[in-house]
């Protein structure tokens, strides 16, 4: 982990990506991904994964395809995409214009001991945009957070994926409902659908 | 968008994989994702066809786990296509389906059941019904072609009418084992 890399507080950082988050449905990665996304409030739009470890993104697929004209944010975590990075060509395969994967990278396990991560090495946004993402980005500073808000919150052309570097601070834990029955049925409520 | 689009330039494929794919058209099933199989061939490569359905390949059939259930979240019915090896990477992403409830819909090809020529297909051959059942998944099963088309009628039910999750396994004999030598 190179000193140079300038590393942003994850909750700022997503406290500014959804502070005009509109219509925007939220996906959110396990662990501290979860727990910063619930830190900026509640939302009926959220979708808390506590589980299901490489899913983020691919189900934020799902709902994006279903849901063409709204925006879907998936906001997860290093490792939970390392298990999953097959997505990002499923993504692209699709190119839904409404989905953007936003990964907090803080370069290690945080919730099981902070052993580090492989992004020590390996580099997602370059593997995203290997994967035919063409909207694949490396975040460092609070400004290109502004203009990710903006994309992710609106239509693109394509898909986007954002590798935001973050600290490597253990925060306070917000800690959203465990339960997905009821996130399933007040996600789709809020989308003027049956809960069942 | 969900409704069966009235002038597919396509025609249904012949046999037991078309009564699967006008089952699905019939229930208004928008998103397919798949993990290739030579027996899902033809319901592929229709399904690719219909402008009313999105095929979806993916990278591993776990992924198609958090796909379906995202769809469902959407307003979409979806389901999963893969043959038998596959059935084991989803066993810890079917915790989704478990935690949040809804319609969970899946059509296996058996492998490595029936006069399968390639051991490395047995394992999962064999195991895969106990693999759902662990997962808390009902398994349907269809071993003659004529047995198709009622265990999708039956399975599109559970899922899509009851919220249950579902398996149709369709039995290696549907398909001929695999030549590998001619």
């Amino acid at each position: 982990m190179s000193q140079s890399v300038n590393r942003l507080d994850r909750r700022a950082v997503v406290a500014r990506l959804l502070k005009d988050r509109g219509e925007a449905i939220v996906v959110t990665g396990l662990g501290s991904p979860t727990y910063d996304v619930a830190a900026c409030g509640d939302h009926d739009r959220n979708v808390y994964l506590w589980g299901a470890m490489g899913g983020c993104a691919v189900m934020a697929l799902g709902i994006a395809l279903a849901r063409p004209e709204t925006p879907v944010i998936a906001v997860t975590g290093d490792g939970e995409m390392l298990m999953g990075v097959g997505s990002f060509a499923t993504i692209a395969m699709q190119a839904p214009k409404n989905l953007t994967v936003v990964i907090l990278d803080n370069g290690l396990y945080g919730e099981t001991g902070g052993q580090a991560s492989h992004t020590l090495v390996a580099d997602l946004a370059g593997i995203a945009g290997a994967s035919g993402i063409a909207d694949s980005r490396a975040i460092d500073a609070m400004g290109d957070v502004e203009g990710l808000a903006t994309r992710a919150t609106a239509l693109g052309n394509g898909p986007c994926v954002a590798v935001v570097r973050i600290g490597q601070a253990e925060l306070e834990r917000v800690l959203p409902t465990r339960d997905g029955h009821a996130v399933r049925a007040r996600v789709r409520q809020s989308l003027g659908l049956s809960i069942d | 968008m969900n409704a069966a689009h009235p002038h597919a330039l396509h025609a249904s494929p012949a046999g037991w994989p078309g009564d699967i794919f006008s089952a699905l058209k019939a229930a208004r099933v928008r998103q397919v994702a798949y993990v290739p199989d030579g027996g899902h061939a033809d319901l592929i490569r229709a399904v690719h066809a219909d402008p009313a359905m999105i095929g979806i390949p993916l990278t591993t059939e776990e992924e198609g786990i958090a796909l379906v259930s995202g769809a469902w979240l959407g307003g979409d019915r979806a389901c999963l296509l893969m043959q038998s090896s596959g059935v084991g990477n989803c066993i810890n992403m079917l915790s989704l389906v478990r935690n949040m409830g809804g319609p969970f819909l899946t059509f296996v090809t058996m492998r490595g059941e029936w006069g399968e020529f390639n051991p490395w297909q047995v394992p999962m051959g064999t195991s895969t019904p106990d693999a759902f059942r662990l997962m808390g998944v009902h398994v349907l099963r269809a071993d003659r072609p004529e047995e198709v088309g009622p265990a999708t009628a039956a399975g599109i039910r559970m899922a899509y009418e009851g919220g249950s999750a579902v398996a149709v396994l369709l039995a290696q004999q549907l398909i001929g084992a695999k030549v590998f030598v001619r």
